[in-house]
């Protein structure tokens, strides 16, 4: 019936391309290469992890709508996707299941839909699930296996620190950093991802590739990443030029860790990030600050997870105090 | 390639679909039946002068300006008045028209008719107001704003620079750029006149780099006008707003809350507008007819017609090959601003720029879904308003804080509403936000 | 061990006294003499903070009730008479008898009576929609049915039908407080008396177009034909703008059942009242 009369509706009436799904999936799409990579270096331990937190993400949301909130469901939007991607990226491969299990109801119950769902959430919810778990089970949380090249076996591999684990103890202990980065991954090792690490982090060339991806989609803009990058670059620069037998090198840095990941994916998340150019641009230098502080004087040796959470709490005040400039304000 | 001029903050690019761009300008046969509404112009309605059972010719004064900020109108054909009745038209209400019965198409003789280009300009500063006022000529932009108060410069104030908007930044819509390339000799007089008028010595035609046909036939017309220039702009919508093109070409920012292009010196004019004060100065024509851009993407015959004031969209569809089956939407305007019609028996008005049907798959709007804080509302809006909140704040009811946030800055342009990827209606909330807190702004000063 | 535990005993006590003690200096320094009668108003009143009496909400209507020391033009519509007389007891003066009013939609464009010529797709929400057409039915003085009202409405007594299109209201419900009258775009509510014994007559009608395209867009439409006018020869009915208005003032018993009989479109509504064409 309605279908025959003419539609009356206020201008606009043309819209862009863009849709929550289509940044979602876009999202879910640019993290397919540094998932690649995993499966090469970490076998079936990284396809079980990721596809058991995206089941699971799902799950909780269409369980929480449908029977909870008696809301309607709207897990087809992607977004429980991308979180479960997110929160499997920033667990080892060798996690069991159940714990996993635990951090995806954390992830979608706790951290989204306990604050209304999509939108509403103030912290990155994959994050507050990595650190929830990070924070309960210590243990499974920081052994990270060894990478082995194409190894499909399901047999329980050798595990290890990371990178940045080793870094610090050896600091804590009275090592030099010279004489402690021989027993490091070199960089390009580094940068490929053949090295010890959560899921998704450890490949910093198919991390860009990614990032890539959504700049050219137009889903992130370069400031929050590169003002996050370049802060954690400056100011472990100035601390290694000061002190070379304490501190290791800027590259070094930026190159391992969560660093990458954290900056391309999880501090540019559109819902806990600030709106305007110069509040994006404080956040990233906030993250970064607080990313080195943990990473050389904190207790653990990787920061990125707690650097973007505690930014994520500044963003409603960066949105109040950074405001556009108004057209012909006066 | 330099990077051409254009604003400098927000905007979007919507798909052009300028279907109708190749089309010369045909003129509509004169149609059975007008109904011309008295309220064709931003301003106080128009008082009439005709009653039913009056014979009119073309050009004949049926509604007379009542008050400053107002303008005539004229019968656009000949016949005789059949009544004063209410008519539906582009605002979507019944108001008050002039329904004229069509007998031959006698013209009032002073008018003159003639094709040939009148280039001496013989009338004083005064006298071309007065013909612009006497003319009825309203900006054909789509604003509708009286022209001959924008030719009035204010004491104390000089126009340094007059614009000519040839942006036409709408997808769709190809009546200004059909205009500058068949008309283009009448337009360069058209400035010229605007220029003694203002007393300005400098004219720039702003056109976006989508139309290099009509930028390369101005710009070299323009080389026999002492003081016209051509300035090529970016392809971004909404250049074609007064606030934004200014930006575009000369850099400065019209002041908020009530400031005006004169406040920086400029004035601005479209094309169309030139054309209709060209013709009412040099041919003593007022104005009865104007182009329509009929489009869409499944219309049989898209084109651009010259369209008697007052004719019903009905006989410029047929023109254009009847309604196509599955049409969802008819809109009088482009996509991005445009008004939706509620019938076809609604006339062409003054502020008709096109007539533009949307098929039935695209005239519905997707399902709003949460608010992700992307700020992508925020990066395109040209204003540098944060939709978003406005949106949030008008849903709530709180205009107080609405009003500081500055939603009359918003110019309606939907910027934000075409990003938005969850669909909200964020314009719908902000016109009612700008209403509501335009009341109260209205009420404390009526108090003062 | 036993050393540490009274020692942060004691110094936590004392932290805690400390702070009390500032509180009670500063409650005491900084102290507002206030009329004890506005928490004694406050206290009477419904406290739905809905607005319906003119001010912000209940602590400002009692505000303004003790600084008035009268309860001239101040009534809580929602309170009724009941609460009204409280509040003369604390204040001491004498009650003053309001009618019990209730909010009426004068406005009987259903789906059926008005049918639907376009459709629109927009935010639901009637101010959008009046600013931008007429309405789906075309009638530019109708309902739009988009429930700005029933938003409007704290007591949760209006209700948009999803049938006709119309909101309704629930009279048991509704406290005339006037919400619905402020949110509604086109003026369409208006509070009435109840009436005696709950007997109301209206016009369910705000078109002010002449007969001929009033009653294209709606076939219940007032067309100002004066018929009701000359039935009843009643000071309160009127006829303006080819649009009746039945004064709140009209006699129920005489007129009601004359007035719902004598309209030729069926505009004029009652409720109870005998021999009416609608309920």
């Amino acid at each position: 019936m309605t279908d025959k009369l003419l539609t009356v509706s206020p201008s606009p009436h043309v819209h862009s391309e863009f849709s929550t799904e289509r940044i979602m999936y876009d999202v879910a799409i640019a993290l397919i290469p540094a998932f690649l990579v995993s499966i090469v270096f970490f076998g079936v331990g990284a396809i079980k992890v990721t596809l058991v937190a995206i089941v699971c993400c799902i799950l909780f949301e269409y369980l929480i709508q449908k029977f909870v909130l008696k809301v309607p469901v709207t897990v087809c939007d992607g977004s429980a996707i991308v979180s479960g991607i997110l929160l499997a990226f920033n667990v080892p491969s060798s996690i069991p299941v159940w714990m996993l299990a635990i951090g995806a109801f954390v992830t979608i119950a706790v951290a989204k839909m306990s604050f209304g769902g999509l939108g509403k959430n103030p912290f990155n919810p994959a994050l507050v699930g990595r650190v929830f778990l990070l924070i309960c089970f210590p243990v499974h949380m920081t052994s990270w296996p060894v990478p082995r090249l194409w190894d499909f076996s399901f047999t329980d591999a050798v595990t290890g620190a990371t990178a940045l684990g080793k870094l610090k103890e050896g600091v804590m202990m009275g090592h030099a950093v010279p004489e402690l980065m021989q027993k490091i991954p070199g960089y390009m090792d580094l940068f490929i991802g053949q090295i010890n690490g959560c899921i998704g982090e450890i490949s910093v060339l198919a991390l860009v590739l990614g990032a890539a991806y959504l700049l050219i989609r137009k889903v992130i803009t370069l400031y929050i990443p590169m003002s996050y990058i370049f802060t954690v670059f400056i100011f472990t620069g100035i601390l290694w030029l000061v002190n070379d037998q304490r501190f290791a090198d800027p590259l070094f840095h930026i190159l391992s860790g969560g660093l990458m990941l954290g900056a391309w994916f999880m501090a540019t998340d559109m819902v806990t990030s600030p709106m305007s150019k110069y509040g994006m641009i404080i956040f990233g230098v906030g993250c970064g600050v607080l990313t080195v502080f943990i990473r050389l004087f904190g207790a653990y040796p990787e920061g990125v997870s707690f650097a973007i959470l505690i930014m994520n709490a500044t963003v409603p005040l960066i949105n109040k105090m950074f405001r556009p400039k108004r057209f012909g304000g006066r | 390639m330099p990077s051409l001029k254009t604003f400098s903050r927000g905007g979007v690019h919507p798909p052009e679909c300028k279907i109708s761009a190749k089309m010369n300008i045909e003129v509509l046969h004169v149609p059975q039946k007008v109904s011309i509404p008295i309220s064709q112009h931003l301003g106080a309605p128009s008082t009439p002068l005709v009653k039913r059972g009056d014979m009119v010719k073309v050009g004949t004064p049926v509604a007379k300006t009542s008050g400053f900020i107002s303008a005539n109108i004229h019968s656009s054909v000949s016949g005789k008045v059949a009544n004063i009745a209410e008519v539906v038209d582009t605002s979507g209400y019944p108001r008050k028209a002039v329904v004229i019965d069509v007998d031959g198409d006698e013209w009032e003789e002073s008018i003159d008719r003639g094709s040939d280009l009148k280039k001496d300009i013989s009338l004083s500063r005064d006298e071309i107001v007065q013909k612009v006022l006497e003319s009825g000529v309203v900006g054909l932009g789509g604003a509708t704003f009286p022209t001959h108060v924008k030719l009035m410069v204010p004491q104390g104030k000089k126009a340094e620079i007059l614009i000519i908007n040839g942006v036409e930044c709408e997808p769709y819509l190809t009546s200004d750029h059909r205009l500058m390339l068949e008309r283009g000799e009448e337009l360069m007089v058209g400035i010229h006149i605007i220029m003694i008028a203002l007393e300005s010595d400098k004219a720039i035609i702003g056109i976006e780099a989508n139309k290099p046909d009509a930028i390369k036939y101005l710009t070299g017309l323009a080389k026999d006008y002492p003081g016209v220039s051509v300035q090529t702009l970016k392809v971004k919508y909404p250049q074609g707003g007064e606030k934004q093109l200014i930006k575009a070409i000369t850099g400065r920012e019209v002041p908020n809350k009530g400031g005006l292009p004169i406040d920086v010196g400029t004035v601005v004019h479209n094309v169309g507008t030139v054309l209709a004060i060209y013709e009412a100065v040099q041919k003593n024509r007022p104005l009865v007819e104007r182009v329509v851009t009929i489009t869409g993407k499944s219309v049989k015959k898209p084109g651009n017609y010259m369209v008697r004031i007052g004719t019903p969209v009905q006989d410029l569809v047929e023109a254009a090959g009847g309604i196509p089956e599955n049409s969802g939407k008819i809109i009088s305007g482009g996509p991005m601003m445009g008004k939706t019609l509620t019938n076809l028996d609604v006339p062409v008005v003054k502020g008709t720029s096109g007539i533009l049907i949307i098929p039935l798959d695209e005239s519905k709007r997707k399902v709003e879904g949460n608010c992700i804080r992307c700020g992508k509302c925020v990066s395109v809006c040209p204003l540098g308003v944060e939709p978003h909140l406005l949106y949030a704040l008008s849903k709530r009811g709180d205009w107080e804080r609405a009003e500081k946030e500055d939603v009359m800055n918003c110019c309606e342009c939907g910027s934000c509403q075409y990003t938005c990827p969850a669909h909200l209606p964020l314009l719908d909330y902000l016109r009612v936000g700008k209403a509501e807190v335009g009341k109260q702004i209205r009420a404390r000063h009526n108090k003062k | 061990m036993n050393n540490l535990m009274l020692s942060s005993i004691l110094s936590l006590s004392g932290v805690g006294v400390l702070a009390a003690s500032i509180l009670y200096i500063a409650s005491k320094k900084f102290h507002v003499e206030e009329d004890p009668r506005i928490d004694q108003v406050e206290g009477v009143l419904p406290m739905a903070n809905c607005g319906g009496c003119g001010f912000a909400g209940c602590r400002n209507f009692a505000e303004a009730v003790v600084k008035a020391g009268k309860l001239d033009g101040l009534n809580c519509p929602v309170g009724g008479a009941e609460c009204m007389a409280q509040v003369a007891h604390i204040m001491g003066v004498d009650v003053q008898e309001t009618e019990p009013m209730v909010a009426v939609l004068r406005c009987n464009g259903s789906r059926k009576n008005a049918p639907q010529k376009t459709h629109y797709d927009g935010a639901l929400n009637c101010f959008a929609a009046h600013a931008l057409f007429a309405g789906e039915s075309g009638c530019p003085n109708g309902c739009l049915g988009l429930g700005d009202c029933a938003v409007a409405c704290s007591f949760d007594a209006i209700t948009v039908n999803p049938e006709t299109g119309l909101p309704e209201v629930d009279d048991d419900k509704c406290v005339a407080c006037g919400a619905c009258v402020t949110a509604c775009p086109r003026d369409i509510y208006e509070l009435r008396p109840k009436g005696i014994n709950s007997k109301r007559v209206y016009v369910a009608c705000m078109n002010t177009q002449k007969g001929a395209p009033a009653k294209k867009n709606c076939s219940v439409a007032c067309i100002g034909c004066m018929k009701c006018v000359k039935a009843t020869e009643s000071k309160s009915v009127s006829v303006k703008n080819f649009l009746s208005y039945i004064g709140t003032d009209v006699d129920t018993e005489s007129h009601g059942p004359q007035l719902i009989d004598c309209c030729p479109t069926s505009a004029i509504l009652g409720v109870n009242i005998e021999g009416s064409k609608n309920a």
